[in-house]
């Protein structure tokens, strides 16, 4: 276990380290400068701006201690929100991602579930197709429309949820909702698909032989077989909350990464989209390295071979 | 029983003779044999929503590749005079398609007040006064033209790559799929961002970056497939008949695998469709004038609770057009893949 | 035939099934009986109706089978008009199955003791603790080194007939009257299978379970069974005692099975096999299913459906080369000789009393 563990994050090192590097070649062959959207300087500010964000450094000299600053945390400084740096641009924004985040997907990936195992236990009937439709329909509905008319419809009319900003549970409820539709349907499907094939399976039909009825059947054999798989897909599903939450959190007007993410696209705020872009791959690998283990510990026939 | 046998005659107990013996065909087979695509396209028939699907889409690429016969006006043609329309459909005397609005809780009639004359607008006007429906038509056109484009990079990149790793394996493997998980840790969207800022936004970024993310999956999943047939008796009986490596994986690894990059390619087209939506959405992706459903859907937001229609046309035409390739896509995974489903 | 040590009577069962194509008759009139404590082997080609005849027994036929007529009586009562949920009762504790493919018909994720203790947890309500105790017992029983440690071991750390063995393990734990065996050694190597068939064997002279085992190999029923049937087509064309099966056998469908099974006595170039393909079951033929293939066909057999002649009290084909009427014909000449030890035999017999005989054949096969 710990050598595997090691390894997994001696990789995750690596891709960050290749992230990093792309990225800030990227950023370095970007064809504005953080300048273009500043009013008119003269070349001595401009060279006085250069040096004080050390570009008139050789570039591989500028990638050093960039690379440099990034293990220790350091991602520079913010083009555009004065002055600031931008770790503490994207620690003070992490919080409310991260919160409307979990919640989305905790609550996409639990009624996905639901919607999922029902569909499979009453394959080929109208529960079926209803569940079917739903998944359908939120894969098909991109989530900015439907965070428009979430905000529109509950916000606006029906006065439920307050329409956007940030300031307690309430606040979170539309952009969840929001977020929650891609993994929902993901899920259901995907659980749909696996527990259609585990019920038809050698093992649940011995089940039967046994004598077991069908709740038990289903509780007993059919769940948790058709759960394991389930684990693997909650990586992809962290990749649509992420893409999600720009939108969201942008539609909401909710201070969070995902709309900084934009914002600085928007205004070229190039070291804040590098270290962001870091951020979410980080994420994005810590999700990965997690599920992986929980595969691991979950399902006996790869726990026992490790 | 036994009364049955005394009713036959004699000449019964005969042993059947030549002629009468070939007449007994014995290898009848009452089950109409159908090859495996009539088979895949018999089940699709049958699937009523796959069919809907199939024709809602023939008919949407129609309009929108032959947008210049069906638009009634210059997508980009701007005319302030006539901004924010409503939908007007000459005949048609219903709120929402007879050119009125509410306005202050009273129903005007928009286009009397912006003397519109005879000026008429099947879907509306834009902020600019901009054909709403011609708009849309040209907006689908570029999110079909991003899912053709996709799914060539699909076919020509990702069945290509997944086949190599597969279909070499060793080390070969190993770095191609390294290279695929060090991919897969960094959100697609992030690497269609950092593309799209170094090349400008624009077709040519969108249309590059959606081709240098979207190989992946269908990489993997032919990967998968190929590891899975490479060791099946057919393939090893191609090669102990001597024919060499790629002859094989292309004339009896391709076909094989057919099910598997059809399927995987119908659900890569609506993921493409609506990363150039979102990436127009956020404003980084087709820039104005050019029309797609993402900015469109962006530009009808701001006026929502005015004027609904400005966003909900264009949203629902793509989610009609990302539903209708699910369910295709769903169908034709349960048509190629007999197990999924029956 | 119908008696007191009749655990099981199958009369008439007419089985369909609707798919697209139309309705295929899979069963088509079968009748057998399963007596205490016996072994019946059901033989018959891949898509002769031998699953589907037991899977109505178990009640576990697909949902798009249809019983178009006939009982299934189980201690008086028809099993084919039970509900699911008394089916349920009675699937586990009455009748058991044990399945083809030991490597997929464990549930991977559990732990092997559970497994087995799930039928006495579910029948006799026994309280985990007990459960597992006989559940231990039942591993010893069945052969599996180091039941203590292995209870707590996922299948896949057991070999394909170590599977085997704990599949046999869950079916018997609640000592039910009858155990359906489908093909229960055919994914198995050889070695293993006679492992697995002498197991069974031994555990059916321990706990008196009668036994329908299902298998297209006659090798292992020869072994296996006291009394044998023969489906082809969805009908049972032959059935008698193992002995008769073997060295009387009247069909010619049952000549073709026996002559295809190579023996110590097999030499030379080939082994002769049936030709042609079992008749499309969507639309059987109105005389006898196998006359197409039938080299000893006569007319009638296009035009209807030969009755059961008896040949003996234990002895039935369904075959109009048993008519009076038909000429006599000459079966293969294997088959001869067969009838010929047949005849030695039958007078052994008369001579000893009644002997075991069942061992000696085994011996000279």
């Amino acid at each position: 276990m710990a050598k595997y563990l090691g390894k997994r994050i001696f990789y995750i090192i690596l891709t960050l380290f290749i992230v990093t590097t792309i990225t800030f070649f990227l950023m370095k062959l970007m064809p504005g400068t953080p300048l273009t959207n500043q009013a008119k300087l003269t070349p001595t500010q401009i060279h006085q701006i250069y040096k004080q964000y050390g570009l008139d450094k050789p570039v591989w000299q500028q990638y050093l201690v960039y690379l440099g600053g990034v293990i220790h945390g350091n991602f520079g400084t913010s083009f555009q929100f004065s002055n600031q740096p931008v770790s503490y641009l994207i620690s003070s924004r992490l919080g409310p991602s991260l919160i409307i985040g979990g919640q989305g997907m905790v609550l996409g990936v639990l009624a996905g579930l639901i919607v999922g195992a029902v569909g499979a236990i009453k394959a080929n009937t109208w529960v079926d197709t209803s569940a079917t439709i739903i998944s359908i329909l939120f894969i098909s509905i991109p989530s900015f429309v439907l965070a428009v008319l979430l905000q529109y419809y509950l916000g606006l009319k029906l006065r439920l949820f307050p329409i956007a900003d940030w300031g307690g549970f309430m606040y979170t409820v539309l952009p969840t909702l929001a977020l929650a539709a891609s993994p929902l349907a993901e899920t259901a499907r995907f659980m749909r698909t696996e527990m259609v094939d585990v019920l038809s399976s050698d093992y649940i039909e011995l089940a039967k032989a046994k004598g077991l009825n069908k709740v038990g059947i289903i509780y007993h054999h059919a769940l948790r077989n058709s759960l394991i798989p389930v684990v693997t897909i909650i990586g992809p599903l962290a990749v649509n909350i992420m893409t999600g939450s720009m939108v969201v959190e942008n539609i909401f007007s909710i201070p969070g990464i995902g709309e900084q993410f934009v914002k600085s696209i928007l205004t070229n705020d190039y070291p804040t989209i590098m270290g962001l872009t870091i951020v979410y791959s980080a994420m994005l690998c810590v999700v990965l390295l997690i599920t992986d283990i929980v595969y691991g510990l979950i399902d006996p026939r790869i726990r026992i071979n490790k | 029983m036994a009364d049955n046998a005394k009713q036959t005659s004699a000449d019964d107990f005969t042993p059947i003779a030549g002629a009468d013996r070939a007449k007994l065909d014995d290898e009848k087979i009452a089950t109409p044999s159908l090859t495996f695509l009539q088979d895949s396209w018999r089940r699709l028939r049958k699937n009523k929503a796959a069919m809907i699907a199939l024709v809602l889409l023939i008919i949407l690429f129609i309009l929108a590749f032959f947008s210049f016969i069906f638009e009634t006006h210059n997508p980009n043609a701007t005319n302030p005079n006539l901004a924010n329309l409503p939908p007007k459909i000459p005949g048609i005397d219903i709120n929402g398609f007879n050119g009125t609005i509410e306005q202050s809780g009273e129903r005007i009639n928009a286009y009397a007040q912006a003397h519109a004359g005879n000026h008429f607008y099947i879907l509306g006007t834009d902020y600019l006064g901009r054909d709403l429906f011609s708009r849309i038509l040209y907006g689908t056109r570029i999110s079909l033209e991003i899912a053709l484009i996709a799914s060539f990079f699909d076919l020509a990149f990702g069945v290509v790559y997944g086949i190599t790793s597969g279909w070499i394996g060793g080390r070969v493997d190993t770095l191609m799929q390294r290279i695929i998980e060090i991919m897969l840790s960094i959100p697609n969207l992030v690497v269609m961002v950092l593309l799209i800022l170094v090349l400008k936004p624009g077709m040519t970024a969108i249309i590059l970056s959606i081709a240098i993310t979207s190989w992946i999956n269908m990489a993997r999943l032919v990967r998968a497939q190929t590891l899975e047939l490479k060791n099946q008796e057919f393939i090893l009986a191609a090669r102990t008949l001597g024919e060499s490596s790629w002859k094989i994986a292309f004339k009896h690894l391709l076909p094989n695998l057919s099910s598997v990059i059809i399927i995987n390619l119908m659900f890569t087209i609506p993921t493409a469709i609506f990363f150039e939506a979102f990436l127009s959405y956020i404003g980084i992706g087709i820039s104005a004038p050019q029309a797609s459903l993402g900015t469109l859907i962006n530009d009808g937001q701001k006026n929502f609770q005015f004027l609904p229609y400005q966003m909900w046309y264009p949203a629902i035409v793509l989610s009609v057009l990302m539903i209708a390739f699910n369910i295709l896509g769903d169908g034709l995974r349960d048509a190629l893949d007999p197990k999924s489903r029956e | 035939m119908e008696n007191d040590k009749d655990v099981l009577e199958v009369r008439n069962l007419k089985i369909n099934f609707n798919t697209y194509a139309g309705t295929v008759k899979a069963i088509r009139d079968v009748s057998f009986d399963l007596r205490k404590g016996e072994t019946l082997a059901i033989v018959g080609e891949s898509g002769s109706g031998k699953t589907v005849t037991t899977r109505s027994i178990m009640g576990l036929n697909s949902p798009n089978a249809v019983i178009d007529s006939g009982t299934i009586m189980f201690k008086g009562q028809d099993l084919l008009k039970k509900s699911r949920k008394q089916m349920d009762q009675i699937r586990g504790r009455d009748i058991a199955e044990i399945f083809q493919d030991p490597m997929t018909s464990l549930d991977p994720t559990m732990k092997i003791g559970k497994q087995i203790a799930e039928p006495l947890i579910i029948h006799k309500g026994m309280k985990r603790e007990k459960a597992y105790a006989q559940a231990l017992e039942m591993m010893k029983l069945v052969g599996i080194e180091n039941a203590e440690q292995r209870i707590n071991n996922y299948p896949h750390q057991f070999s394909g007939g170590m599977r085997q063995r704990i599949v046999i393990a869950i079916a018997l734990v609640n000592y039910p009257e009858i155990l359906i065996a489908d093909e229960p050694t055919t994914a198995l190597d050889v070695t293993i299978q006679a492992q697995i068939l002498d197991l069974m064997k031994e555990l059916q002279a321990k706990t008196n379970t009668s036994i329908i085992f299902i298998t297209h190999d006659l090798g292992v029923v020869a072994g296996m069974a006291d009394r044998v049937a023969v489906m082809y087509a969805g009908k049972i064309v032959e059935y008698g005692t193992v002995d008769e099966i073997f060295y009387n056998p009247k069909h010619p469908y049952t000549w073709g099975l026996l002559n295809s099974m190579p023996t110590m006595d097999t030499s030379g170039t080939e082994l002769p096999s049936i030709p042609g393909t079992p008749p499309d079951l969507l639309d059987p033929p109105v005389g006898d299913a196998f006359a197409a293939r039938n080299k000893y066909a006569l007319k009638i057999d296009t035009e209807k459906q030969p009755p059961f002649f008896k040949v003996s009290d234990t002895h039935y084909a369904a075959t109009w080369l048993l008519d009076p009427r038909a000429p006599k014909v000459t079966p293969p000449a294997p088959i001869i000789e067969r009838q010929k030890h047949y005849a030695e035999l039958v007078h052994e017999e008369l001579n000893k009393s009644k002997g075991n005989h069942v061992e000696e054949q085994e011996e000279q096969l």
